[in-house]
């Protein structure tokens, strides 16, 4: 299908930098949780098998924790997952007018995923205490597998927006006809989606791990921090690779479907093969400068030879290139080379512990953990910068511009403001209260008992 | 029936489990808001958190549900509503947010301070988001969102039908929930809990009903189209409305348990598909017809499909999550 005539811009501009910072900073926001929602559920059932298996009482513990955190987590992913479908229609109604039908199919499916999540999660973080051991665990499994299903929706959704098919246009440029396969299994869907999950594993293994490390480093060198290391970090080590194959494949794909953000990503200005990989460096229309050039590398990586032709910006119309070349290149060699070094800690680690079934005994180990988690974090919104702010100008690529597709509606950037000052509460409230919790857990108490805010003085008297 | 009206049909199941479930949810911020000082509070507060904790994130979902059907199977509709009562919707928004956070945060933060201030921020958004909800309703129903969308930010809400559906949607949301925890005080046991539940009850039902009467007479000055089907394609669900609200209060007058939740449950359900009943075949009357906003029949075929999944899979789970929770598997404290 030949993309349409763009249409008549039918907001003003700031209207659409307000709105796309808005949903920008709501998603890097939630983005961090739904990593928690797909990739801590596995993490904490691993913990809870051992604990099971090998009568293992301080793996029970870490499961318990670990599940305790994630009903904080969980409550704020929750609503601020909510706050994206409202922002759906309140940001992008046009978007959502022309092409809701088409790929709103794949949000319909997430509905069902997230809603088992949900219903699992909650029997499986209020049954500790009166589910048998096994059947506790079990009631744990759906968790896994719908968090990877959401994902796998959700992704596929975005996947659609960077490679739209599955459906038909009448003159006017109404959807008359929609196949929701293929919607969901667009040729993005392929790499995207298991980029994503992937990530969810990185992003919660090194983070949990980063957390213990920050114990061991401060002396709490007993075998509960050990297995709270040892289990997300093994997670996190056994993604890292495959991540890598998947994310050479996906830059693959990227350079032959959608070559305007190829270019952006690699600062390439003119159409040619034996292209120059930069790392690093500002992106500028006389080249690139303050990079490290690697000659040919480029086209070597798009095609297993210096020979292969790589599409510069010079064929990209003027008016569908992306915006923000040089933020596009350096978050993606944010994110490869963050990548590199998570594996590279992963080959560290793997390796001693294969020679010595031990953590490596240098504190440097432990601080190259404790700084994984947040790594993992930047790499992981590195990468979403990079997919959506390479997409730009389009919101559904080829077919409709995101200043079609933005809102009329005044506001916008008080909104921003509002939203800002909430989610930097909400967030600074979420550590502070899961700090409490870990505070509370290793002077050995447990939750605050009694009534929710009444002095617990009270409730005992009079319960 | 044709698929568009299918779609609608599962549009409104959506609506009113999320009526049912979530607005009870809400009403148990309410209760909880008026339950007086810390110490006085206390027991009726804890009550509310052992109910609602275990089940309220899955009841939310019920509301994710709503949004996905509505701008999945009816993108226009969706869009204009969206385009033109964003300032309610943002309020609810934001109440959505405040009110989830609040309640998570509420259990586990350090000292008395922090818990009252995130308590507090639970009670009072569970009042404001309801209100704003129903606001939106309100204003749907009164024919305050065009077709086209980008109706007035401000006028299309701030009329009395609107903001008489708000103080509905809070009032029977509390309704149900003194209710429901009718049920939950006397499974504990705490007879005296039982009885303030009771008292609130009555009082509850008694505000809804007002707000309903209220709302049917700007029903007739605002929506007429709305009103006219109503009372008369739409007569048995109000006149089912009104036994299911009698007749829980005759029970509870007479010192009875039984039947309470499905009379409660039978009022509101009977309210929202009189509003279906009434409106149809308008998404948004009387501009915009459920077939002139359908998506195309293959995406219509996937809204079947994931009802159908939900059918057996969803519903077969939160029934053994209620299950769990009200045979006291499942703990509220922690």
């Amino acid at each position: 299908m030949p993309p349409l005539d763009p249409l008549p811009l039918a907001a003003s501009a700031s209207n659409l930098l307000a709105a796309r910072e808005l949903m920008a900073f709501t998603l890097a926001f939630h983005i961090v949780l739904s990593c928690l929602g797909v990739a801590l559920p596995a993490t904490i059932l691993v913990a809870n098998y051992l604990g099971l298996k090998r009568d293992d009482a301080d793996a029970m513990e870490l499961a318990r924790r670990w599940s305790k955190a994630m009903a904080v987590t969980f409550a704020v992913g929750a609503v601020t997952g909510t706050v994206l479908s409202f922002e759906f229609g309140l940001l992008w109604p046009e978007f959502m007018d022309r092409f809701g039908s088409v790929f709103g199919v794949a949000f319909a499916i997430e509905g069902i995923f997230f809603f088992l999540e949900a219903i699992f999660l909650a029997i499986y973080i209020y049954g500790w205490k009166r589910l048998g051991g096994w059947a506790h665990f079990w009631s744990g499994v759906p968790m896994v597998i719908t968090g990877i299903g959401g994902a796998f929706s959700v992704v596929a959704a975005n996947a659609w927006m960077n490679q739209p098919q599955g459906f038909v246009l009448d003159a006017a440029g109404k959807v008359v006809d929609t196949d929701p396969l293929e919607v969901l299994f667009n040729p993005a869907t392929g790499y995207e989606a298991p980029h994503m999950i992937l990530a969810a594993y990185m992003v919660v293994g090194f983070l949990v791990a980063s957390i213990y490390a920050v114990g061991m480093l401060r002396g709490r060198r007993d075998r509960l921090h050990r297995l709270g290391l040892l289990i997300p970090l093994a997670i996190g080590c056994i993604a890292t690779p495959i991540q890598l194959f998947v994310g050479d494949t996906a830059a693959r794909e990227i350079a032959d479907h959608q070559p305007a953000k190829f270019a952006a990503i690699e600062c390439i200005e003119e159409t040619g093969d034996h292209q120059t990989e930069y790392l690093g460096g500002i992106c500028t229309s006389d080249g690139v400068k303050w990079a490290i050039p690697i000659p040919d590398l480029d086209s070597y990586l798009v095609g297993f030879s210096a020979d292969t032709e790589v599409t510069g910006l010079n064929d990209i119309p003027a008016d569908e290139r992306p915006p923000a070349n040089t933020l596009l290149h350096l978050s993606f060699d944010a994110m490869v080379g963050i990548g590199t070094g998570l594996l590279a800690l992963g080959a560290w680690f793997g390796f001693v512990w294969w020679k010595r079934r031990d953590i490596p005994p240098t504190p440097w180990f432990l601080r190259a953990v404790a700084v994984s988690g947040v790594a993992s974090i930047v790499a992981l919104w590195c990468g979403w910068i990079v997919t959506e702010v390479g997409r730009q100008p389009w919101i559904v690529q080829g077919y409709m511009r995101t200043s079609e597709a933005v809102t009329e509606a005044d506001g916008i950037w008080f909104a921003f403001a509002g939203v800002l000052l909430l989610y930097a509460g909400l967030g600074t409230t979420a550590i502070l209260v899961l700090r409490g919790m870990s505070k509370r857990w290793r002077a050995g108490e447990d939750e605050p008992e009694g009534a929710p805010y009444g002095p617990p003085a009270a409730s005992e008297g009079a319960a | 029936m044709t698929k568009a009206d299918a779609a609608a049909a599962i549009l409104w199941v959506g609506a009113t489990f999320y009526a049912l479930f979530g607005g009870a949810d809400f009403g148990g911020g309410l209760w909880d808001l008026l339950a007086g000082g810390p110490e006085k509070g206390a027991r009726p507060r804890e009550l509310i958190q052992r109910s609602l904790t275990p089940v309220w994130e899955a009841n939310h979902v019920w509301l994710i549900f709503v949004l996905v059907v509505l701008w999945t199977a009816f993108p226009p509709a969706f869009s204009a509503i969206f385009s033109t009562l964003y300032v309610p919707i943002a309020l609810a928004a934001l109440g959505i947010v405040l009110r989830g956070a609040g309640f998570a945060f509420r259990k586990s933060i350090e000292g008395l301070q922090g818990r009252r201030a995130a308590g507090a921020t639970f009670a009072l958004s569970s009042v404001l988001t309801p209100f704003f909800m129903g606001a939106v309703v309100g204003a749907i129903a009164s024919g305050g969102v065009p077709a086209a969308g980008n109706g007035d930010a401000f006028s299309s809400w701030i009329q009395p039908l609107p903001l008489l559906i708000g103080g509905m949607f809070v009032a029977s949301g509390a309704y149900l929930s003194a209710v429901f925890l009718v049920g939950d005080a006397r499974r504990a046991g705490e007879e005296d809990m039982e009885a303030y539940f009771v008292r609130r009850s009555m009082v509850a039902a008694a505000v809804a009903g007002a707000f309903a009467l209220a709302g049917l007479f700007a029903l007739h000055s605002e929506a007429r189209y709305v009103f006219d089907r109503l009372v008369a394609e739409g007569l048995p669900l109000v006149i089912l409305s009104g036994f299911c609200g009698l007749g829980l209060l005759a029970v509870l007058l007479r010192g009875g348990r039984r039947p309470l939740r499905p009379l409660a449950a039978g009022a509101v359900v009977a309210v929202v598909w009189g509003w279906g009943v009434a409106q149809f075949p308008y998404l948004l009357p009387t501009s915009l017809r459920i077939d002139q906003a359908a998506a195309p029949d293959p995406t219509m075929t996937v809204i079947f499909v994931v009802f159908a999944v939900a059918a057996v899979l969803v519903l077969p789970s939160l029934a053994l999550l209620y299950t769990l929770s009200q045979r006291d598997l499942l703990e509220g404290e922690h």
